[in-house]
């Protein structure tokens, strides 16, 4: 049986805690594109990397994003290099600071999926709300069902059945994973993050393959309920709206990104702060869309663990704490045994 | 990066902003997402914002897994 996780606190909790090598050899669990640092595309990396080249700018993203290479930079060397880029912990951290700094643009980079989208579009209108001019977001969240209809209906990626991510679905709730079950026959269980929870995970999904059933079920009803947060939901539809995404290693995936809507343009730092960063290129030798899909495992990558290592990352899923080659690299053997 | 933990509400204030108490740390989050919660409630929080009210016995649960793990003794032990 083989299973996928597209979730990085997943795949970091499943390495951390070696439940690979709990697990009977006929369960396989993959890692899938899970973590929303490394299926940011180069061109939004570059993107963000232009923000911070213009004056009077200052950038801010979670901490994740800064060491993510683009195509010939990343927000951390282009701060070693003088530019104001500031790790925020919160959207809100980001409108403090444009508060204070009634002189400057703060861009935010919104990077992330179902989980902070509701909180950047919260943070959007809280700045509408008391009057800010000087915030705007670049929008680059994602959306994660479609990604895995994708998945499924990719003849290179074999998988039997989906560990949903616990914390995304605490706001969209059970219904928009239906489809896999019905159309694609793929059991999927939303499953928690501790090595229990993921254990429970894996056995409700080896339950209903034997038993030749395909359902989408809550393992993790602690933080999950079937209706998931309708509040939050409701904010992302009011403040975003669907447009295509690029995902690295999958491709364009239609009406999985977000972009901000009309009525909140003054918030939108494509038009606050216009850029025109030069068209991406990929970077050589670097496996991780491959990764990101499950058809190969990170040590299977030309430069895992020789040119490619956490101190030294050439790819995203080396470079995010929760990227896939990263937990291979700290918490495996890297497929010696 | 889509990490939530477990926090009880302590007092709602002005402009849906809560504090809460993680585990003995106190924070401010805002309850933009979450505006029925009320003092005394568990809640989800990510990035600054309660995305979720739970069960206070599941939260319970989930803290007292947590505690299992080194990172998140409260004595840092």
């Amino acid at each position: 049986m083989t299973f996928m996780e597209v979730c990085g606190t997943h795949t970091v909790a499943i390495a951390k805690n070696g439940l690979r090598d709990v697990l009977p050899d006929s369960i396989r669990l993959l890692s899938g594109p899970g973590c929303p640092v490394c299926v940011t595309s180069n061109a939004d990396i570059d993107t963000a990397i232009e923000f911070a080249r213009q004056p009077g700018v200052i950038v801010t993203t979670f901490g994740d994003m800064m060491k993510v290479p683009g195509s010939r930079s990343s927000l951390s060397a282009e701060k070693a290099d003088g530019r104001d880029v500031r790790i925020v912990y919160s959207p809100l951290d980001a409108l403090a600071l444009a508060g204070r700094e009634p002189g400057k643009q703060v861009v935010f980079i919104g990077v992330g999926f179902e989980t902070t989208a509701p909180l950047i579009a919260a943070g959007i209108k809280r700045a509408a709300e008391s009057g800010l001019d000087n915030f705007s977001v670049y929008s680059a969240h994602k959306t994660v069902p479609a990604a895995l209809g994708a998945l499924v209906n990719d003849p290179e990626v074999a998988v039997e059945g989906l560990i949903l991510p616990g914390h995304v679905s605490s706001i969209i709730g059970l219904e928009p994973y239906r489809f896999l079950a019905e159309e694609y026959s793929v059991p999927s269980v939303i499953t928690g993050f501790e090595p229990v929870d993921v254990l429970q995970g894996v056995w409700m999904l080896a339950k209903q393959l034997t038993e030749g059933r395909a359902e989408i079920e809550i393992a993790y009803t602690r933080g999950v309920p079937a209706e998931g947060n309708p509040t939050a939901r409701a904010l992302i539809d009011e403040v975003f709206e669907p447009t295509d995404a690029e995902w690295r290693g999958i491709g364009v995936i239609p009406g999985t990104g977000l972009a901000i809507r009309d009525e909140f343009a003054a918030f939108d730092a494509l038009k606050r702060v216009p850029v025109s960063p030069e068209p991406p290129k990929e970077i050589p030798g670097c496996q991780c869309g491959e990764v990101l899909r499950g058809v190969i495992l990170p040590y299977e990558c030309r430069l895992f663990a020789r040119a490619c290592t956490p101190e030294h990352p050439v790819g995203p899923c080396m470079v995010s704490s929760e990227g896939s080659c990263a937990a291979y690299y700290r918490y495996t053997d890297h497929g010696k045994s | 990066m889509c990490l939530a933990i477990p926090a009880q509400v302590t007092t709602v204030g002005a402009n849906n902003m809560a504090e809460v108490d993680i585990m003995g740390v106190t924070r401010h989050v805002s309850l933009d997402l979450c505006p029925e919660a009320q003092a005394g409630d568990h809640v989800l929080v990510h990035a600054g914002f309660a995305i979720q009210v739970v069960d206070e016995e599941f939260a319970k649960e989930t803290l007292d897994l947590l505690l299992q793990l080194d990172m998140f003794r409260p004595d840092g032990a």
